[in-house]
């Protein structure tokens, strides 16, 4: 018997595409928290992400451009947030600023509403989000793991709904994969789990439960090695695609045999 | 006086003006402006007049996120 190569069965043949544009890898690496450029660039290949987060914030021209650069270099493509913002206002002025900045339409879109759990404020993320995409916007909103909530966002106009697993940099994975999967189920808008993942489980499980990519940020560039996380999160978020994709078997309570109960011989 | 980024700072014109004073290149790449809370297209950076009291906002990508 000939046996297949491995890739024969992959499903990574089919890319993930948002906002029209489509995108190397399913896995999206936040910048945040990896304690130099170096290890950044290192955690970039190490993960084959084709999309890397930044924030926007006041510059020193001494020190301008080496984080954009160093991210050209790789030829990856960057997407802005408006990490740090409480209001619709100040969301859409920053991501406008990233706009000019970096000539790029597309916003990581984050209003939050509180500073201790981060979680988005839900009134001025959907106020945020019209007035973006009425500008122009490629809208990828972090949002609560609320299904309502996503389908308004979707309506709205966002490329994607990207709803939280747990808040960000908590690494308690998927607090409500329920909601989760509802999302998925109804979303007509890649879903991209966004803000929880703790480990590559966390990344896998939410691939299974339908979604189309994971952000990922802490998990990778907090961990002990950061560039080693970056590979095994990019693996589980493959394994978790091919495993969506390939069918897991029902729940069931009590066992069910693998091995047939005929043909016992009698040792009696 | 005008304020960058919350320092006070000598006027200058335009905010091309500026930006050459504080040290960035001719393209300034990879920085947006805002002039009290309204971000002013690169285009306009040349005419962009900035009146003594100006909040100027100089920004550019860190990592985040």
């Amino acid at each position: 018997m000939q046996y297949k190569a491995a890739e024969t069965f992959s499903r990574r043949s089919e890319p993930l595409a948002i906002g029209g544009r489509t995108l190397r890898s399913r896995l999206i690496l936040g910048s945040g928290g990896f304690t130099s450029l170096e290890l950044l660039a290192s955690a970039v290949e190490a993960s084959g992400t084709g999309l890397v987060t930044v924030a926007m914030r006041r510059v020193d021209p001494t020190a301008r451009g080496s984080l954009i650069e160093v991210l050209d270099g790789l030829g990856v493509r960057v997407l802005p947030n408006t990490a740090g913002c409480f209001t619709a206002r100040d969301a859409v002025r920053t991501a406008q600023l990233a706009r000019e900045a970096l000539q790029t339409d597309w916003v990581k879109l984050e209003v939050i509403g509180d500073a201790q759990t981060l979680l988005p404020d839900a009134t001025e993320l959907l106020i945020a989000a019209e007035q973006l995409v009425n500008d122009g916007f490629v809208v990828l909103p972090y949002t609560t793991d609320d299904p309502i909530l996503a389908r308004r966002l979707e309506d709205a106009g966002c490329a994607a709904v990207m709803p939280l697993g747990s808040p960000i940099g908590s690494g308690m994975g998927i607090c409500n994969p329920y909601n989760i999967a509802l999302i998925c189920e109804r979303a007509g808008v890649p879903v991209v789990l966004d803000a929880g993942v703790g480990t590559a489980s966390d990344a896998a499980f939410a691939m299974e439960l339908g979604c189309a990519a994971v952000l990922c940020a802490s998990a990778i560039s907090r961990a002990e090695e950061p560039v080693a996380m970056a590979y095994a999160i990019a693996a589980a978020v493959t394994a978790g695609h091919e495993a969506r994709g390939a069918g897991r078997i029902p729940r069931r309570r009590l066992a069910s045999a693998s091995s047939p109960l005929e043909g016992m011989p009698d040792l009696g | 006086m005008i304020y960058v980024n919350g320092d006070e700072h000598q006027d200058a014109a335009t905010v091309a003006a500026l930006l050459e004073r504080l040290g960035f290149g001719e393209q300034a790449r990879g920085v947006a402006v805002a002039l009290d809370g309204e971000v002013v297209p690169r285009s306009q950076w040349r005419s962009a007049q900035l009146l003594p009291g100006t909040r100027v906002e100089v920004v550019g990508a860190i990592q985040g996120g």
